[in-house]
């Protein structure tokens, strides 16, 4: 894979207060795919994706985004950016079409009324057009938002939780928007804490307390983090965990439903501390292949907090 | 390809009519600017009224002719004088004003037609309550011209030329105040610079602070928008509503309170953007200070309450010790109101306010220059 990088930044670091709040992030996302940006809240998400687009200053560190210089050249990444801010940032007290004319406006567009129409169209939002923006639910909130960092056809998409409170259809709806963008050579980055949207992403950058800790295609992801998984049932798995909790070779253990999934790094020590669980709990194990969550449960238990 | 450096007015178009949109919507708002400057104009206008009328008077008279007769009843008909006794004696006249029965006491004093005919120009004579020195000065200040217009009719045949100016008498104050008492004449002007101060700061510090607070503010500086693009469109349709607000109170001045236009427009319309600009780049200047529209809101009234005091519209600019003049004179009000009493009231022209002009204008570049200094182009 030989795409050109649309996103190449080397070193971004922001100090807020003697805070490293981004510490040496790396970031390389290839033209046309869909970059997941994964971390808990606070991990330095949003700092990072406004460095990207010029909104915000790197202390230190370089780079370019779409072939332009993101410390000298913000003008021109904004005018081919589409940045959907995290908290919905557009006007509550204009409707959707007039919103929309705002942004529009401010990129200087030409066609401003068809690409609008095109816009509420193929968002389905025409029925709503008139609809003051504080009035709508979050779903139809966030379409709008997606629209009208859409309206001046970016290059790249930069998108900071954009699912964040938005019902399960809704944001289904919403990610194959973004499939059909990204194949039409649209470049993604999606910032996220939910899993199952993790997994629609190419590749992953996996970020905790302002460093990354991992950046990789999405399949390949368990295996570098190389973890051992034992699925453990049983009839009080309450019992079973409190057993498991603190045992050797037992790294964490994550309920999954019915299911333990119990993990290590050792598969050895991980197999034995099962073994020695006492019979009368009746636990059954099988050892499975790690996933995507387990992964990320490791990496953030792993990583320090530099805040403290 | 887009054209996105440099300035643009298409950008700055957008974020105009945006705002417009906004304004109209906001209708709290909307009704704060134009109610705001009725309810000033009521509250100093009317019911903080320097120049009172019916002040109970007696009148203190020792003759009883047809000239003296007329005299009392123009004082009368002037509407300022409601006599509600007589008295024969200074000690009797002394008494009703110490009891608080008199706000006046005219005094005619014996012989007063005799003199006045032989032209001897005899004195009237007027005490005035001087515990309330500002209601006063009205009544005080308009007793000769009453009494010469009253004395007028007789003015005629043999007694003709009495009827030049100046009067054929002349009027005795005895009073313990400062004689330059305020009144509508000087307030209205004057108003028209505190509603100004008022309604700009506060509308555009909270304008843009609603930007950042609401996060907004981050949706216009991801586009290529520049600082002085979006705080020419933020700034311009609160100049549209401070004209609105000028035209008002001119027209009020005008109407309600009889105040002629005296100087000249292109002075006052100079003097009075200059001043609007100031006052919008002041609130923008508060925006990049505070950080939500709760402070901008504290921050302007923070600045607001030394203009209405050091700026001279409440109290007597000379009688300021100098280092409170010298923070009055940093504050647009101050050179507002100099230019716009010297234009209303004196006939002041161009020329004449070019030294509180280019004040107004240095500190509009003060601001404006801090402003933009201080705007964050980035949202750290």
């Amino acid at each position: 894979m030989t795409a050109p990088l649309v996103i190449d930044v080397e070193g971004l670091t922001k100090i807020y207060g003697g805070r490293r709040v981004v510490d040496d992030v790396t970031l390389k996302v290839p033209k046309g795919s869909i970059y997941g940006f994964i971390g808990p809240n606070g991990s330095g998400k949003t700092t990072t994706i406004r460095m990207v687009c010029g909104l915000l200053k790197p202390d230190h560190g370089r780079g370019t985004c779409l072939g332009y210089d993101v410390l000298r050249q913000s003008a021109q990444i904004k005018a081919r950016v589409g940045y959907m801010t995290q908290k919905f940032s557009l006007y509550a007290d204009l409707s959707i079409r007039e919103n929309l004319e705002v942004i529009a406006r401010l990129y200087q567009l030409d066609r401003r009324k068809a690409r609008i129409d095109d816009a509420l169209e193929y968002l389905g939002l025409a029925a709503r057009e008139k609809q003051l923006a504080g009035n709508l639910s979050g779903g139809w909130k966030q379409r709008l938002a997606l629209a009208a960092c859409m309206i001046h056809e970016p290059e790249l998409l930069l998108l900071d939780e954009p699912t964040a409170g938005v019902d399960p259809k809704a944001r289904r709806d919403f990610w194959d928007q973004i499939r059909r963008f990204a194949k039409s050579g649209v470049t993604t980055l999606v910032s996220t804490h939910y899993m199952d949207e993790a997994v629609q992403c190419d590749s992953i950058a996996f970020i905790s307390f302002g460093r990354k800790l991992i950046d990789a295609p999405t399949v390949d992801i368990p295996e570098q983090v190389g973890l051992a998984v034992q699925c453990v049932t049983g009839p009080d798995l309450a019992a079973i965990g409190d057993a498991l909790e603190g045992a050797r070779g037992v790294a964490f253990i994550a309920r999954f439903g019915a299911e333990l999934h119990v993990c290590g790094e050792a598969a050895g020590d991980l197999a034995s501390a099962i073994r020695s669980l006492p019979p009368a709990l009746q636990a059954r194990s099988t050892p499975i292949p790690a996933g995507l969550e387990e992964a990320f449960i490791h990496l953030m238990a792993g990583s320090t907090d530099n805040f403290e | 390809m887009r054209r996105n450096a440099g300035f643009s007015t298409a950008r700055v178009a957008a974020v105009f009519f945006k705002e417009l949109v906004q304004m109209r919507r906001d209708r709290l708002t909307f009704a704060i600017m134009i109610g705001m400057p009725v309810m000033q104009l009521i509250l100093f206008g009317y019911a903080i009224n320097t120049d009172p009328r019916h002040l109970p008077t007696i009148i203190e008279r020792r003759e009883d002719g047809p000239i003296t007769r007329s005299l009392i009843a123009g004082l009368e008909a002037s509407s300022y004088f409601d006599f509600v006794g007589a008295v024969d004696s200074a000690e009797a006249a002394d008494a009703a004003l110490k009891s608080g029965e008199a706000s006046f006491v005219i005094t005619i004093p014996e012989g007063f037609e005799e003199r006045l005919v032989r032209s001897e120009r005899p004195q009237l004579l007027i005490s005035a309550d001087a515990s309330d020195p500002v209601s006063a000065a009205g009544p005080v200040g308009a007793l000769s011209e009453i009494a010469a217009r009253a004395l007028r009719p007789h003015f005629e045949g043999a007694l003709a030329p009495l009827a030049a100016r100046p009067p054929p008498f002349e009027v005795i104050v005895h009073r313990l105040y400062n004689p330059t008492g305020k009144t509508a004449f000087n307030i209205v002007p004057g108003l028209l610079g505190v509603i100004l101060t008022m309604t700009m700061v506060m509308i555009t510090s909270i304008a843009l602070t609603r930007e950042t607070e609401r996060g907004t503010m981050e949706t216009l500086l991801s586009t290529p928008l520049q600082p002085i693009e979006i705080m020419i469109g933020k700034t311009t349709p609160y100049v549209l509503v401070g004209v609105f607000q000028t035209t008002l109170v001119l027209a009020a001045a005008a109407l309600l309170f009889g105040i002629p236009f005296r100087g000249s427009l292109i002075a006052f319309v100079t003097g009075t953007t200059v001043f609007i600009a100031a006052n919008l780049m002041l609130g923008y200047l508060i925006s990049t200070i505070v950080r939500t529209q709760m402070q901008a809101m504290q921050m302007t009234f923070f600045v607001f309450l030394p203009s209405l005091l050091l700026s001279g519209f409440m109290f007597p600019f000379a009688a300021m010790p100098s280092w409170a003049q010298t923070i009055g004179d940093m504050l647009p009000l101050t050179h507002f109101l100099r230019i716009v009493r010297a234009v209303i009231l004196k006939g002041a022209n161009l020329a004449e306010i070019g030294e509180d002009l280019m004040m107004l204008l240095v500190i509009l570049g003060v601001f404006t220059t801090a402003a933009l200094l201080r705007f964050r182009r980035t949202i750290d």
